[in-house]
């Protein structure tokens, strides 16, 4: 990426959504702990293709990466999150049902 | 606002955050599903979440602007800054994490700024999450390609006289950039000098403030 062409910098600036925040602390409380380290994060980030900067948000595209590298490192299955994932879909079709009280 | 949510409530009888109440994503689902696994395993509680969350949160550029204002006003400070820019920042109750923080210094005749190209590697610790543009694909794509014409976009249009020296962040190693002191602020505190210290002056697409008359 770097020295690739791009256009303007983009100017607008947002503030983070309580799921973005909690994307980044999860990141920060697993590498603590010896889940996965900087590097794995960015190893997932630099894998991706160059659409996913266009078609993703910023932690979206972390979550992905903390995904597979908890994944990788035997922290839980791909069935055990197939398992969650429903249940956390089931509660409801906002952010605030779905992530429960 | 396209419609008013004071009188949605969510289950629990509370109001839902602003953030809460869109549908509910893919990725939002995957952050639910992945917090909560990793709560039933042990690996952490929600109090440690929220916690981070708050650490985070109270993390901010008034921090970094400390640091530069002693650095400013300290000369041994400033050696130690130079030497150990981690252990310097601690000295300060910066709670700066393993991260090597590296400071360069700004000159009549050098320009520092600080990128990330492969990712968004920023001295998170002492200055809070970076902006959105620091991110953004245009930015770390032309900063280490065209210094100049990025930098004019934030303003800051240097003289050729001027060399640009851009520093490309990673995993362990973060940049801040103590920028130059403006002239004219020789009887100013330490509390008055951080004032002129931006956020985009430490990352190098600004300058400090100068004095108003």
């Amino acid at each position: 990426m770097g020295g690739d062409a791009a256009g303007p910098i983009p100017d607008a600036s947002h503030d983070f959504a309580i799921w973005e925040k909690r994307v980044d602390a999860l990141m920060v409380l697993c590498a603590e702990r010896g889940h996965f380290t900087v590097d794995g994060l960015r190893r997932v980030l630099e894998d991706m293709p160059a659409e996913n900067y266009d078609t993703m948000s910023y932690y979206e595209r972390w979550i992905v990466s903390i995904n597979q590298n908890l994944i990788e490192g035997g922290v839980y299955s791909t069935a055990e999150l197939a398992a969650k994932m429903s249940e956390v879909a089931a509660r409801g079709d906002t952010y605030g049902d779905a992530t429960g009280g | 606002m396209p419609h008013d949510h004071h009188d949605h409530l969510s289950p629990s009888g509370h109001p839902y955050r602003p953030d809460n109440d869109t549908v509910l994503t893919y990725w939002q689902q995957m952050e639910i599903a992945i917090r909560e696994l990793l709560i039933e395993k042990q690996i952490v509680t929600a109090a440690q979440i929220a916690g981070q969350i708050a650490d985070m949160d109270a993390r901010s550029p008034a921090d970094g602007a400390a640091v530069v204002a002693r650095a400013w006003t300290d000369p041994a400070f400033l050696e130690r800054l130079r030497a150990d820019g981690s252990a310097a920042t601690r000295e300060m109750g910066f709670d700066i994490g393993p991260m090597k923080l590296i400071a360069v210094e700004n000159t009549e005749t050098l320009h520092n700024v600080v990128v990330c190209t492969l990712c968004s590697c920023y001295p998170r610790n002492l200055l809070g999450l970076p902006p959105d543009w620091y991110k953004s694909r245009a930015y770390r794509s032309r900063t280490v390609r065209e210094p100049r014409s990025v930098l004019a976009e934030f303003g800051v249009t240097l003289p050729d006289t001027v060399e640009v020296r851009v520093h490309d962040s990673t995993a362990d190693m973060r940049y801040v950039v103590i920028p130059a002191r403006p002239a004219g602020t020789e009887g100013l505190d330490e509390a008055a000098l951080a004032n002129l210290v931006t956020r985009d002056s430490m990352i190098g697409t600004g300058l400090a403030r100068s004095l108003r008359p």
